[in-house]
C-alpha cells in the first residue's frame, strides 16, 4: 500500500496532464454534439420530410459505425482529400459527430414524449412552430431528457479514451505510456480508473440534483 | 359569425363528418351534443384548424378556415379553445399561463399583460392562486385557469371541448358558473358537452349530432324539451335518466 501511494505521488502529475486533455476533449465535443444533436432532433420532429429524411439516414449511418473507425477515417482519410487536422481536432470532431447522433436521438425522444395536448394548447393560442418549440415543447422536453442526457455525457467522457488511438495524449494514452515505461501496470491502471471515476461520479451526482430541482417546477 | 357549409371529414375511409351545415351567430352560445363518436369534437377542432376537413367550408366572419394555410395562426388568435384535459403549461405558473399568449403571440406590453392576467384570474375566482403551478391546482381550478388563458387572447369566440368531462363531479359547478357568466356577457361560445342541464339553461341553440350528421338543431328549449327526431329523444332519455 505504501508503495502504491509513493508511486502514485510520482505518477499523478503526468496522469493529471492527461486528465486536463480528457476534460478538454469531452467538454468541446459535448458542446458541439449537443448543439448539433438539438439541430438533428429539430429536423427530425419538424414534420418537413426534406429535413427529416436526410437527417434520419445520416443518424442511422453514423450510429452503425464504430467510433474507432470514424476517428481513423477523420484522422487518416481526410488529409488525403486535403483536410489536415491535428489529432486533437480530429478526435473532437469524431466524438462530436458520433455523439450528436446519440444525443439527437435522446432529444428527439424527449420532444416526442411531450404530451400532444401541449402542442394543441400552444397552437390554440396562435403560436407558430418556432415559438411553440421554444416556449412550450423544449422546456418540457429538457426535463424529460435530463437522465438519458446525463447518461450520454458519461458515455462520451468514457469514450473520449478512444481518441488515444489517434495519439491524443489524454488520460488513457498517458496511462498506457506510463505503464509501458515503468511496467507498473497495477498502479498505473488503477490510478487511471480512479481518475475516471473522479470525473464520472460527481457528474451523476450533479445531474441528480438538477433533476430534483427541475422536478419542483412541475 | 361562424358558418359551416357542407363540411366533410374522413380518416382514411372512415367518414367522421358527413356534410355539416350550421351557423353560429355573434354573441350566441351553441351547445353540440350527441353520443360519443358522433363527430362533435372533431367538428369543433376543425374550427380552429386543429383538424383539417376535406370538403365544404368553415368560415369565421366570412374568412375561410384552412388548417394548412399560414392564415390559421391569425384565426387561432381570434378563436380560443378550452380543452377537456385543460392542457395548461405545467412548467409555468397560473399567471404565466395566462400571460403567455398576450406577450409572446400578440406582442402586448408585459406590464399590461400581467395586470390583465391578474384581473382575469380574479374574475374566475383564482386571485390567490396566481403563483401556483398547475400540478398544485385541482381540476376545476386548472380548467378555470385555462378559461382565463383563452380569454386573455381577447377572442371573438371560445370553443369548449367537453370542458367538464375530466372533472370530479363536485368541481363541475365552478367551471359551469364561469361559463355561464361569459354567456351573460354575450361571448360567442361553441360548447361540446354532456351537461344537458347547462345546455338547457345557458345555450341559445343546440346542435344534436349523430353519425357525422346534424340530426336536429334549433333553440335549446325546443330541442331539449321537445325533440322531434327519434334519435334525439332516445339520446336525451339516456343521458337524463341513465338508470
Amino acid at each position: 500500500m505504501n508503495k502504491f501511494l509513493s508511486q502514485s505521488a510520482e505518477y499523478l502529475p503526468f496522469l493529471l496532464s492527461g486528465v486536463w486533455l480528457t476534460i478538454a476533449v469531452t467538454v468541446l465535443s459535448l458542446t458541439l454534439a449537443t448543439g448539433l444533436g438539438l439541430f438533428w432532433a429539430l429536423c427530425r420532429t419538424s414534420g418537413i420530410r426534406a429535413l427529416a429524411t436526410p437527417v434520419r439516414l445520416l443518424v442511422e449511418f453514423i450510429r452503425g459505425i464504430p467510433i474507432l473507425v470514424i476517428l481513423f477515417y477523420i484522422y487518416f482519410v481526410m488529409p488525403e482529400i486535403g483536410l489536415d487536422l491535428t489529432a486533437f481536432q480530429a478526435g473532437v470532431i469524431g466524438l462530436a459527430l458520433t455523439y450528436s447522433c446519440y444525443i439527437g436521438e435522446t432529444f428527439r425522444a424527449g420532444i416526442e414524449a411531450v404530451d400532444r395536448g401541449q402542442v394543441e394548447a400552444a397552437k390554440s393560442i396562435g403560436m407558430r412552430q418556432g415559438l411553440m418549440m421554444r416556449r412550450v415543447v423544449l422546456p418540457q422536453a429538457f426535463r424529460i431528457v435530463v437522465p438519458p442526457y446525463t447518461n450520454n455525457i458519461v458515455m462520451l467522457l468514457k469514450d473520449s479514451s478512444q481518441v488515444s488511438v489517434i495519439s491524443v495524449a489524454e488520460l488513457t494514452m498517458q496511462g498506457k505510456m506510463l505503464a509501458s515505461s515503468t511496467f507498473n501496470n497495477l498502479t498505473v491502471f488503477t490510478l487511471v480508473a480512479l481518475l475516471y471515476l473522479c470525473l464520472t461520479l460527481p457528474l451523476n451526482f450533479v445531474m441528480r440534483r438538477v433533476e430534483v430541482a427541475m422536478g419542483k417546477a412541475r | 359569425m361562424i358558418t359551416f357549409e357542407n363540411v366533410h371529414k374522413a380518416y382514411g375511409s372512415h367518414e367522421v363528418l358527413k356534410g355539416i351545415d350550421a351557423e353560429i351567430g355573434k354573441g350566441k352560445v351553441v351547445c353540440l351534443i350527441g353520443p360519443s363518436g358522433s363527430g362533435k369534437s372533431t367538428l369543433l377542432r376543425c374550427v380552429n384548424g386543429l383538424e383539417t376537413y376535406q370538403q365544404g367550408r368553415i368560415a369565421i366572419n366570412g374568412e375561410p378556415v384552412d388548417a394548412t394555410s399560414s392564415t390559421i395562426h391569425a384565426v387561432r388568435t381570434k378563436v380560443s379553445m378550452v380543452f377537456q384535459r385543460f392542457n395548461l403549461f405545467p412548467h409555468r405558473t397560473a399567471l404565466e399561463n395566462v400571460m403567455e399568449g398576450p406577450i409572446h403571440v400578440l406582442g402586448e406590453d408585459r406590464q399590461a399583460a400581467r395586470q390583465r392576467a391578474e384581473d382575469l384570474l380574479t374574475r374566475v375566482g383564482l386571485a390567490e392562486k396566481i403563483g401556483a403551478y398547475p400540478a398544485s391546482l385541482s381540476g376545476g381550478q386548472q380548467q378555470r385557469v385555462a378559461i382565463a388563458r383563452a380569454l386573455a387572447m381577447r377572442p371573438e369566440a371560445i370553443l369548449f371541448d367537453e370542458p367538464t368531462s375530466a372533472l370530479d363531479p363536485e368541481m363541475v359547478g365552478e367551471v359551469l358558473q364561469v361559463m355561464r357568466s361569459l354567456a351573460e356577457e354575450h361571448m360567442t361560445m361553441l360548447v361540446v358537452t354532456h351537461e344537458i342541464q347547462f345546455a338547457r339553461e345557458v345555450a341559445d341553440n343546440v346542435l344534436f349530432l349523430d353519425g357525422g350528421r346534424i340530426v336536429e338543431q334549433g333553440p335549446a328549449a325546443e330541442v331539449l324539451r321537445n325533440p322531434q327526431h327519434e334519435r334525439t329523444q332516445d339520446f336525451l332519455r339516456r343521458v337524463t335518466h341513465p338508470v
